[in-house]
């Protein structure tokens, strides 16, 4: 007779039909998530235009429905299409915002890093120092002074986020320069920028590449905190901290549901970001797994 | 070596951290006097506020005159930057008064909100983390692991408001916002606790995350030093083992990461006052920003900048004190 405790559950079939390694099935799904949210966000305007700008006062604060799947905000707004606008924008200025980031960063680490000695011992007090600066305050400073816009929110992130990377290049590159190989080249004769360009530069661009992405959720966060405070993207613009902003209004009158699809699409962004860059990270140093595997 | 041999190297620290720290606060300063020079906002008609549209030319142009908004640059960030070594923060312009007197009304409910919930977060995060580390990939390690990186996701303003969706307007237990009942005639510390328990309670889940894993990686590498498995042979109570060995290996260099973390902390409570509206930093850091304040904004800004550093030095200190493996070579 057939043992019917020991028949496996659905989820280890459709594992098995995947083959799937118990750990790869959140992979696979944070992959299809960021898949859907970033062709999702970028297809957006054609498949389901929205006019930033319209109201519908006679469906304002709707429960969630078929009609609305998240519901409508204050201004009768359907909550769902424009937290699809607002990732939109999140990722758009999280992506550049995180590039600058590492572009800055990126040079300052890399100068500390191949110079090392006196340059380096400076460049990384400097880091240190400037590391104990609340960087939400700086970066409130920062678009205080620009006057709330684009351009302003992605200065105000780049400016503020680019310590960890510089870190990260330093202390890759100072632990390269140890390695034999490294010598071997020198002693072949290569010359400085040889020797960071053929040798340097491949092993610490995957680790920046990393960086990156891992600086997009906190790039998206700093811009909604400064939307949610009124001091980031222009407020008619759906983006998701101006959207979770609005709701707090809408919160207090019941309607509760205008801020929560916002908050739900960085929560599930997020989550899948940190799982694939958990995933990237095991890939690139075998010795330290990471043990984010949801 | 005694406990204050250890300290001996403390002087020439203290100096080192500061022959760093102030230039880079002097051209952090020079920076953001860049950028307040850059901005379009003029000054005079910030100030004036609606009454720039009938104030006559001449009556800006006295505001303008008497602060001298029009000198030279470098003559300006001279006279900013020698006031503030002076101890005189300038004026606010979003709030007509000095910015001393608004830092002086403003930073201790934001120093309460933050030292409570520090103190929570620590008590907090020291438990749970090094329950979890004690069974290792079990039920509640695992569990808790998941939380942190579902909280660690979740941004703290939006937390601030689901909080206030079920505790206090679904379930009425807790006010929403505020410092005091509105019917309230005066300041009662009970009535301010009561306020605090929702803004304290998010900001601490938000923050705690960092603080959890961190323990909890920092406790599971201990377990396996030596000592803790010579306690483990002498058949000690698992409870001693974790608390009383390895929790305690594992809190030093912890409490120093603590200062680094700082800067996060006060990040999350100016949203957490803007949510709960609360009177500390937080609102007139906003209300200056909307307003252009530069004064303001940047006094708050490297007042808590410096205040960040002496924590940090403080740890350190302490640590080396504590420790007399630890040299002090910062």
């Amino acid at each position: 007779m057939a043992d019917l405790a020991a028949r496996p559950s659905p989820l280890r079939i459709a594992r098995s039909r995947l083959r799937l390694l118990p750990g790869q099935a959140g992979v696979v799904t944070a992959g299809l998530v960021l898949v859907v949210a970033v062709v999702g966000s970028l297809l957006a305007p054609f498949v389901w235009p929205l006019d930033q700008s319209a109201v519908a006062l006679d469906q304002t604060r709707l429960a969630p429905s078929w009609a609305h799947l998240a519901g409508t905000d204050d201004l009768g707004r359907d909550v769902a299409h424009r937290a699809v606008y607002g990732l939109r924008v999140s990722l758009l200025v999280g992506a550049v915002a995180a590039l600058v980031a590492t572009v800055l960063g990126g040079v300052i680490g890399g100068i500390a890093g191949t110079l090392g000695g006196r340059v380096d011992r400076i460049l990384m007090r400097i880091v240190d120092t400037i590391a104990a600066m609340p960087h939400l305050l700086l970066g409130i400073f920062i678009v205080a002074m620009l006057r709330p816009s684009l351009g302003a929110v992605i200065a105000s992130v780049g400016l503020t986020h680019w310590l960890s990377t510089a870190r990260i290049v330093r202390s890759e590159l100072l632990s390269l320069r140890t390695r034999p190989f490294i010598d071997a080249a020198i002693g072949g004769g290569a010359g400085r920028l040889r020797v960071l360009r053929r040798h340097l530069l491949p092993h610490v661009l995957p680790r920046l590449a990393l960086a990156t992405t891992l600086m997009i959720p906190h790039a998206v966060w700093h811009e909604t905190a400064l939307s949610f405070l009124g001091l980031g993207l222009p407020p008619h613009l759906a983006s998701l901290g101006n959207m979770i902003n609005d709701g707090q209004g809408s919160l207090l009158t019941g309607a509760w549901w205008a801020s929560l699809a916002p908050g739900v699409v960085i929560v599930v962004v997020t989550l899948a970001i940190a799982v694939l860059a958990a995933r990237w990270r095991d890939r690139l140093d075998p010795r330290v797994r990471a043990e984010l595997h949801l | 070596m005694t406990r204050s041999g250890r300290l001996a190297g403390a002087g020439p620290v203290v100096r080192r951290r500061l022959l760093v720290a102030v230039p880079v606060l002097a051209a952090t300063s020079i920076g953001m006097f860049a950028l307040g020079a850059a901005s379009p906002v003029d000054p005079a008609k910030q100030y004036a506020g609606a009454a720039a549209f009938t104030a006559s030319e001449e009556n800006l142009a006295q505001l303008r005159a008497n602060w001298g908004v029009d000198d030279p640059l470098p003559v300006q960030y001279l006279r900013w930057i020698s006031n503030l070594v002076q101890g005189d923060l300038g004026w606010s312009t979003s709030r007509h008064e000095p910015v001393a007197s608004v830092l002086a009304a403003r930073a201790g409910w934001t120093l309460l909100l933050i030292g409570v919930t520090l103190a929570l977060v620590l008590v907090a995060s020291l438990l749970l983390g090094a329950l979890a580390a004690y069974r290792r990939g079990g039920v509640f390690d695992r569990g808790l692991r998941t939380a942190a990186y579902a909280v660690e996701s979740m941004p703290v303003f939006w937390l601030g408001l689901a909080a206030i969706a079920v505790f206090a307007l679904a379930l009425g237990w807790l006010p929403a916002g505020g410092l005091t009942d509105v019917t309230a005639t005066s300041t009662s510390w009970s009535d301010v606790a009561h306020h605090l328990i929702l803004p304290v309670g998010v900001l601490a889940v938000s923050q705690a995350p960092w603080f959890v894993l961190f323990v909890r990686d920092a406790v599971a590498e201990s377990l396996r030093d030596d000592h803790v498995l010579a306690a483990r042979a002498r058949g000690l109570p698992g409870r001693t083992v974790l608390f009383g060995h390895a929790l305690r290996t594992a809190l030093l260099p912890f409490l120093t990461l603590v200062g680094t973390h700082l800067p996060e902390l006060v990040g999350g409570a100016v949203l957490v006052e803007t949510v709960f509206s609360l009177p500390g930093l937080g609102a007139v850091t906003v209300a200056a920003a909307l307003g252009s304040d530069f004064p303001l904004l940047a006094a708050i800004t490297l007042v808590t900048t410096a205040v960040v550093l002496a924590a940090n030095l403080a740890t350190d200190l302490a640590y080396a004190a504590a420790d007399p493996r630890v040299r002090l070579d910062g």
